[in-house]
């Protein structure tokens, strides 16, 4: 009964969608305030049918109904409840439905937290953001439902989740993951509805720009964490592997980036307006499109569900109608002469342009190269891969030829600067940084230039931020009030440039002084790594709540000093018979010890096992939360709300002059 | 270019790279040829699943037939088993290769789920499944009337797949027979 | 020239030279580092290059894979049901690595014909299951009930 309430609540929310996304458009066409003020309502009604939907599927999960599909093949009676409760999301039909109810979230929260927002403006938003609600919610229903019954012929259990799903954290990383993805359909709303408004000013740059950055956040957070998730549960060290799921939320968040800055110059200056218009359609389109290369399956990946041609049509012909649809408008609509506001070549506005290039260089170039196997398949010349090479040779150098420009950004002024308080500013910072770039690497194992650069730009980036803040502080009283004088905005940059500077450090330190070793030990064997002393005490057989395993149990020592016991295991899991490889790792702030078994070799017990010592690779997913908390500092500025505020009164403009 | 027109550019790329994805998405990356498309089933001799009799390869062909490859172990055999019980009530003659499964299991599961089986052929250890060149479950062949193997189906076999690819192919086959 | 229109001839020509740079970078990355998927059967028909990096895919044969007792090198053959290739790794595995299973083996061939793979991949797909999946149903009931007693 439960599955059908919520497969009968989700029919509702797709009729609220389609009301929402045609009635309240009509109403700011018509002018009409009857239909415009029934907007909010919609949305909200629209989460309560999604969120009821929602909650019937994690029902049936947490209840072992196995006559649903979902349940039955994502799911096991002996599985741990907080993964019955994330398996919802482990599946296609799941997790469109999460993607369904994030997207009435972000709705509901556009709808009650606009209250200064025009209405004929909200009302646009609300409408875009229900025309997508439309497609998604129908494609749930219509290609994947998830109340789907397996009747008659239920199983007696399930299948089981997937054991590499099984994890803390999976059981966040979507979510967050979505929040940012279907955040950004924030942004493009306020783009569309800008376009379909005729009026593109600072005015909706300043709108956009909390949700935008809110977005933003979630994404960078929920991509951070997959990369955690990968680096100590897909077993092998690795963190990053430019594969092509990854790479569908790793190019939402390039777009994103040029996109939070270009923000800023459109509000600050009016400039670059129809850019960044185009640049929230770029983002939102990419989210889709990473939502179609995940789901169609015409790219293989470890990553991806099982596939389905007719979902894939289905989503394609949703991503020619938003991103086509979106694309025609801005063709039509944007404005074609560029704003008649100049800006000078040393400014913050030259900076901001930069910044815009070097990651839309780089959005695109990523995108090329996850779309360069489908190119050469489609175009008759075999099945080709395009390996981490390939992106790491482009994305290395784009992200270095950022950071010294990037280093400039904050501390310049906007309309122009001169070279010169450039010098003045920065000279004493620039000298430091050039003395750590030189020295810093002689901590490690050897002097390596590429860390010395890493070193050096880091640096760079720190000591100007550092010095900029020290200056704005310096004046006050006392520490206190000097530190209530920064805004939560400039905080938030802060924030997420120092972020920007750890990951840097850490990504290169990482991959450059990262000691790997695959041999094969026998309890008693022990080997040395970096100093390191690892001892293969002894082989247990261990049992868990769905599982059995293998577990070695290792000493690490150094200079005889006992450092850490590691217990990695080989797990295999009961119900679905899979095997997994659960990595033991000693965390530490500037090094991390990795022990992982592959498989037994022989009949003496030896064992195939990976070691590892990857100094400072904390420091990169430390600097991406770093960047997310930065993202989310700075929709607490004040200043949006009293600027939303006074907005109300130039808005009424809008609906006396469209 | 005129100022309007060059706004049109991220449109006509967007076009362009659609165009790509559509044709992707008719292309498969993860397509397993076989080997033994246009060639005859193998020879076996086999017990058949609830009797204790032994089935060869001549007890079977003569006929347009599909050939389920299936075990209790697979839980998308369950999925794809009401639709095979539909198609033999539209009279499509269906064998079953019972895969690596034991036949007390695979007795119950047809006496609960129905049995849309004209007869079953037993392949506990997978040797018919290895001359066919089966991998997993379910799989589904479908054989022309002279015994030889036409076309190989990987996964379950629902409505839409009848429909849209062995539908197609079983209809030109009986009407190659025809004449 | 007015100022702005002076500023934007200068700006397309900087996005021109960018851009180029970009393109550059990408043309160069991809030559070395894109390699191209065979199947067994084209091996065996000499399609395949030697001593290039490509990709041979295909099923693992029953009973092919052979481990070393003493370092971590495996050598396994793997068939597309009209040809094979044997493969020789050394390194760790995946974990959904297995018999009668799919499996990408990236490398380079060497002048025998024997792939000398840097790194192998397995294919696993949820809707259809290899046998190793067995008795999924019946063991969890079984440990189910072990647990309650």
């Amino acid at each position: 009964m439960i599955p059908e309430i919520g497969h009968y609540a989700l029919i509702n929310a797709l009729c609220l969608a389609v009301i929402l996304a045609v009635l309240p458009a009509w109403g700011a066409w018509r002018r009409n305030t009857t239909a415009m003020s029934l907007a909010p309502g919609l949305a909200v009604g629209q989460l309560v049918f999604v969120a009821i939907s929602f909650a019937c599927l994690a029902a049936a999960f947490l209840q072992d109904d196995f006559t649903v599909k979902v349940v039955a093949s994502n799911s096991n009676s002996l599985l741990p409840p907080m993964y019955k409760f994330s398996a919802l999301w482990g599946n296609h039909e799941g997790s469109l439905l999460l993607w369904a109810l994030i997207l009435c979230f972000w709705t509901t929260a556009v709808a009650l937290l606009s209250p200064q927002l025009p209405m004929q403006v909200l009302s646009r938003v609300l409408s875009v953001m229900g025309g997508i609600a439309v497609g998604f919610l129908s494609f749930s229903l219509f290609t994947s439902n998830p109340f789907e019954r397996l009747l008659p012929g239920s199983p007696v259990d399930g299948s089981d989740l997937n054991p590499l799903l099984q994890d803390p954290g999976l059981i966040i990383h979507p979510p967050l993951l979505y929040m940012g993805y279907v955040g950004f359909s924030v942004a493009f709303a306020f783009a569309i509805a800008a376009l379909l408004g005729g009026r593109l000013d600072a005015s909706w740059a300043r709108w956009s720009r909390p949700w935008t950055n809110v977005a933003w956040a979630f994404l960078t957070l929920g991509i951070m964490l997959g990369s955690w998730w990968a680096y100590y549960e897909l077993g092998w060290g690795g963190w990053w592997f430019w594969d092509p799921v990854e790479n569908a939320s790793f190019m939402p968040w390039l777009a994103g980036t040029a996109l939070i800055h270009s923000l800023a110059a459109t509000e600050k200056r009016g400039l670059f307006k129809s850019w960044t218009v185009l640049l929230a359609i770029f983002a939102f389109s990419l989210s889709l499109l990473g939502t179609f290369l995940v789901r169609s399956g015409v790219l293989t990946s470890v990553h991806a569900f099982a596939t389905d041609p007719a979902r894939g049509m289905f989503i394609l012909l949703f991503l020619a109608i938003v991103v086509g649809g979106s694309l025609i408008l801005y063709a039509l609509r944007a404005p074609a002469v560029s704003s008649r506001v100049s800006f000078a070549w040393v400014s913050r506005e030259s900076l901001l342009l930069f910044n815009n290039v070097v990651f839309l260089v780089a959005t695109l170039t990523v995108l090329f190269g996850t779309l360069f196997p489908l190119f050469m398949d489609a175009l008759g010349q075999g099945k080709y891969s395009v390996g981490p090479p390939y992106f790491n040779a482009v994305f290395v150098p784009l992200m270095a030829l950022l950071a010294p420009f990037m280093g400039l950004g904050p501390v310049s002024r906007w309309k122009g600067d001169t070279v010169a308080r450039w010098k003045g500013e920065l000279g004493i910072s620039a000298a430091v940084a050039v003395v750590c770039g030189l020295t810093l690497p002689l901590l490690g194992a050897d002097y390596n230039l590429w860390v010395a650069l890493a070193a050096l730009l880091a640096a760079w980036l720190v000591l100007g931020l550092v010095r900029d803040a020290w200056y704005r502080v310096r004046g006050a009283s006392s520490l206190g009030s000097g530190l209530r004088r920064l805004t939560p905005s400039y905080c938030g940059m802060l924030l997420a440039h120092l972020g920007f500077a750890a990951c840097v450090l850490g990504v290169v330190a990482t991959s450059q002084y990262n000691v790997e070793r695959d041999l094969k030990m026998s309890p008693g064997d022990s080997e040395t790594l970096a100093g390191y002393t690892f001892e293969f005490v002894e082989l247990a057989p261990v049992r868990g709540p769905n599982f059995v395993a293998d577990e070695a149990r290792f000493r690490v020592t150094k200079d005889n000093e006992l450092i850490a016991t590691l217990a990695p295991q080989k797990r295999r899991y009961l119900a679905s018979g899979s095997v997994m490889t659960e990595a033991a790792i000693d965390a530490g702030l500037f090094r991390d010890l990795f022990v992982a078994m592959g498989e037994p070799i022989g009949s003496d017990g030896a064992w195939a096992i990976r070691l590892h010592y990857k100094p400072m690779v904390r420091w990169m997913w430390l600097g991406a939360i770093l960047m997310g908390f930065g993202g989310f500092a700075t929709a607490l500025d004040k200043r949006y709300r009293r600027q939303r505020r006074t907005a109300t009164a130039s808005a009424q403009g809008v609906l006396h002059g469209a | 270019m005129g100022p309007r027109l060059k706004l049109f550019i991220p449109l006509i790329l967007f076009v362009v790279l659609a165009l790509f994805l559509l044709r992707g998405l008719e292309l498969d990356p993860r397509e397993m040829p076989s080997a033994l498309i246009d060639r005859p089933l193998p020879e076996f001799t086999l017990p058949s699943l609830g009797s204790d009799t032994l089935v060869n390869r001549d007890a079977v062909i003569g006929e347009v037939a599909l050939f389920n490859v299936w075990a209790t172990w697979c839980v998308s055999c369950r999925v794809e088993h009401p639709y095979l019980n539909q198609l033999t009530q539209q009279g499509v003659p269906i064998y079953g290769v019972n895969y690596k499964d034991e036949d007390q299991d695979a007795l119950r599961w047809l006496q609960e789920l129905g049995n849309p089986y004209r007869l079953n052929i037993v392949d506990a250890d997978g040797s018919l499944g290895l001359d066919l060149g089966v991998y997993g479950a379910p799989e589904t062949y479908l054989v022309d009337a002279g015994g030889v193997i036409r076309y190989r189906h990987v996964g379950v076999v629902d409505e839409r797949v009848w429909r849209d690819i062995l539908q197609p192919i079983y209809q030109e086959l009986l009407e190659e027979r025809a004449p | 020239m007015h100022p702005i229109r002076k500023q934007r001839l200068y700006l397309v020509l900087f996005l021109i030279l960018f851009s180029s740079v970009a393109v550059g970078l990408v043309t160069y990355a991809l030559r070395g580092n894109i390699n191209l998927f065979f199947s067994p059967a084209d091996v065996a028909a000499g399609k395949a290059p030697v001593g290039q990096a490509i990709r041979v895919g295909g099923m693992v044969v029953e009973g092919s894979v052979q481990r070393s007792d003493d370092s971590l090198a495996v050598r396994f053959v793997v068939t597309d049901y009209e040809a094979t290739v044997p493969v020789v790794y050394e390194g760790i595995l995946p974990d959904l690595f297995g018999e009668g299973q799919g499996a990408v083996a990236s490398g380079a061939l060497d002048e025998y014909g024997v792939m000398q793979a840097t790194e192998v991949l397995a294919k696993h797909d949820e809707n259809y299951m290899p046998p190793e999946v067995a008795d999924a149903l019946e063991k969890s009931g079984y440990d189910h009930k072990g647990k309650a007693q």
